[in-house]
């Protein structure tokens, strides 16, 4: 069995970076995600990357924006408030074809909220929160393990695609502790001969997302267009548990899906037959996994930290003959397995149709 | 009319510098824009770092600046320059990126990066230039607009009571320790446009001996917005914005004060 | 590019056809021997030219090439040796 190490969230994700061969982060304070910054700061300058705290996360963006063009791996981490302020960022970066991953460490909004975890930023970021016609891969951990694992895929997918990453996380994932397998680091990385290098020996290289000529812009739209039909074609990934023989699907991500698992194995245990569906992608969707559960399956409960924002995508994946409710905290607020238990009761009470 | 031909053995005087793309610029008749470009292209050339050189162009009239040089280039968001150019030169400590921006991407939205790549003391150099209006959107006041100078955003000329003060850039970045080099110049006749070239250079050389943060902030005109000639313009720029915005070297370290004396002996042009 | 009789010190070559006509040149050279041309370019605009009768009083200051925002203007130094004109 290989070692395991207790750690918290937040260093999982700041570990996983390094591990990835991450060569500068660029970070700025915000809660319950500071603890990424503090090791950062600590870590980076050990390895003989790049390091800098930033005056703002306009500023962190754009420097990720900067190494990005550089050919280097570049990270940033936040929550909420400031992964609102990267968004313009982000537009920049995938225009421009660049990658690089952002974490957001969610927290209770919307305003200033509060920093208790949530799940509120889902439209914000599965749906893409800035300006123009793109799309950015999210991946959700739902465990400490995975804070670090997806950290690592999320390099390498933004470097596959050339498009910025989000790690969906949220403040009660970031401060738990859990054991956690470390993983081998990451040896090589992939050339990128378009990077702002110094035009040695070669022609100049150009990186940028304006063009003026309206003729000209579209087709490169289209291009993007064709990475993210790509991604929806091969980067979904999902876990599924006890879906063969359950008459009730709960849908939940992240920190609500842990509560969910735990609600699953006490209604098995009352003799209801109920199954679990965890998104691991929030782009691309896992439309097509539920809508094959729905060919046989009446009931979906969707649990989630936020006011209905998920439970869309799960609606769109079902479609509206299927009974979805929604059993859910936001706000800060965490979502407790006897909450989702009890809306497991209630709904198999209700006659179909009822 | 007789013709005659350049013959090979006549010494150049003055041409089109190499780092500079045989390709017209896009600005308008008079634009100090142009000016301050050729001077780069003519710097890079003679520090010979067409190979280290990034250009991270701002948005605004220069948005295409990249297209102009035959170096490396990229594009950043309006006012994220000096945040764009750090990263870059802390990744590529080789490489010589300088940002180039209006007063609009930096004085008004790109304050913070500019102010917070100063204090960090940054290796970048920094080539603001300031005509005291948004060119690109067609004349709007900018925060180097003087008190009242008409902007399609100053109807009858700008009022402190609604629209505050002009921002003196190089005075303000001064007092920040991070800063090595910083200077005002303008392109009004051609002395003072060799005074700009010679500054420039030495904020290019103060970023090669790893001496901090180097920034030149250019006068220039903008005829079209100013609704001027552009001889007119270049005159009301001596009236108007010298006043308001006095040349000078604003701060100069002892090491770059080296540099400079070795920069007067080897002065040609 | 039309090029003006070979003065005896220096001359300015002008790209008519790139040239705004934003008449820098004209108003900082020392000697005063650029003018407006008589035509009108591919872009519209009214380029600068070098007055023919005054050419040979250009001294090389390169001073239009410096104020010039658009790089359409190069200037040379004849040498002794006398070179032939183009028939």
């Amino acid at each position: 069995m290989s070692k395991k190490t207790l750690m918290a969230g937040n260093i999982a994700i700041a570990e996983g970076a390094i591990l990835a061969g991450c060569q500068a982060y660029f970070g700025y304070p915000i809660t319950p995600q500071n603890e990424i910054l503090e090791h950062m700061s600590k870590r980076m300058p050990e390895e003989g990357r790049v390091f800098v705290q930033t005056e703002s996360e306009l500023a962190a963006i754009n420097m990720v924006y900067g190494a990005a063009a550089a050919g280097c791996r570049a990270m940033t981490s936040t929550s909420s408030p400031g992964f609102s302020l990267e968004q313009e960022g982000i537009s920049y970066m995938s225009g421009a074809e660049l990658p690089g991953v952002i974490v957001n460490v969610m927290r209770g909004g919307p305003g200033l909220g509060n920093i208790g975890g949530a799940q509120g930023d889902y439209f914000q970021s599965a749906k893409g929160g800035g300006h123009g016609d793109y799309r950015v891969i999210n991946l959700a951990p739902a465990s400490v393990q995975e804070m670090m694992d997806l950290t690592m895929l999320a390099f390498e997918l933004a470097d596959k695609y050339r498009n910025p990453v989000v790690v969906l996380a949220d403040g009660f994932l970031g401060q738990a502790m859990e054991p956690v397998v470390m993983r081998e680091p990451v040896t090589e990385l992939p050339s990128k001969p378009w990077a702002i290098t110094g035009a040695l020996g070669r022609a100049k290289n150009i990186i940028n997302s304006f063009e003026m000529d309206p003729v000209n812009f579209p087709p490169r739209v289209k291009l993007l267009l064709r990475k993210f039909k790509k991604m929806r074609r091969n980067e979904v990934r999902y876990e599924g548990l006890n879906l063969g023989d359950a008459s009730l699907v709960i849908v939940a991500y992240g920190s609500a899906s842990r509560s969910a698992l735990t609600a699953m194995k006490m209604a098995r245990q009352e003799g209801i037959p109920v199954g679990l569906l965890r998104p691991i992608t929030l782009f691309p969707f896992p439309y097509e996994a539920l809508s094959n559960l729905a060919q046989r399956i009446n009931d979906f409960l969707v649990a989630e930290l936020s006011s209905g924002q998920f439970i869309e995508d799960v609606k769109l994946a079902v479609g509206l003959d299927k009974r979805v409710a929604l059993v859910n905290q936001y706000g800060g607020v965490p979502l407790l397995a006897e909450e989702i238990l009890e809306a497991i009761e209630k709904m198999i009470k209700q006659p179909v149709g009822g | 009319m007789t013709k005659f031909s350049i013959s090979e053995l006549d010494t150049v005087l003055y041409h089109r510098p190499e780092s500079l793309e045989d390709y017209p610029f896009h600005f308008c008749p008079g634009c100090g824009h142009g000016i301050v470009f050729r001077l780069i292209a003519e710097i890079v050339d003679e520090l010979n770092i067409k190979e280290r050189a990034v250009c991270v162009a701002c948005v605004g009239c220069s948005v295409n600046s990249y297209h102009y040089f035959n170096f490396d280039g990229l594009e950043s968001a309006h006012g994220r320059a000096p945040a764009v150019a750090t990263a870059i030169k802390r990744c590529h400590p080789h490489l010589v990126p300088f940002t180039y921006q209006g007063d609009g991407d930096l004085a008004a939205i790109g304050t913070a990066e500019i102010v917070h790549a100063c204090a960090r003391g940054e290796n970048i150099t920094t080539i603001f230039v300031n005509n005291a209006v948004y060119g690109m959107t067609g004349g709007q006041m900018a925060p180097t607009t003087l008190v009242g100078m008409y902007s399609t955003s100053t109807p009858g000329g700008r009022k402190p009571s609604l629209s505050g003060y002009p921002i003196r850039v190089c005075e303000m970045l001064s007092t920040l320790d991070g800063t090595a080099y910083v200077a005002r110049v303008s392109v009004h006749n051609p002395a003072a446009v060799r005074k700009t070239k010679q500054a420039i250079k030495l904020a290019f050389r103060t970023q090669l001996a790893n001496l901090g943060m180097s920034l030149v902030e250019v006068l220039s005109p903008c005829p079209v917005n100013w609704r001027l000639e552009p001889v007119k313009a270049l005159e009301w720029l001596v009236k108007h914005m010298l006043p308001q915005y006095p040349l000078g070297e604003f701060k100069v370290i002892e090491a770059v004060a080296a540099l400079k004396k070795g920069d007067r002996l080897c002065t040609k042009k | 590019m039309v090029v003006a009789q070979r003065p005896n010190l220096a001359y300015v070559i002008i790209d008519t056809e790139r040239c705004k006509g934003c008449r820098l040149c004209i108003s900082v050279c020392p000697k005063k021997i650029i003018g407006l041309a008589s035509h009108i370019n591919q872009m519209g605009y009214t380029p600068a030219v070098v007055i023919e009768e005054k050419a040979h009083e250009c001294t090389g200051c390169t001073a239009c090439a410096i104020m010039c925002p658009d790089t359409v203007i190069s200037v040379y130094r004849c040498d002794r040796v006398p070179s032939k004109p183009a028939s």
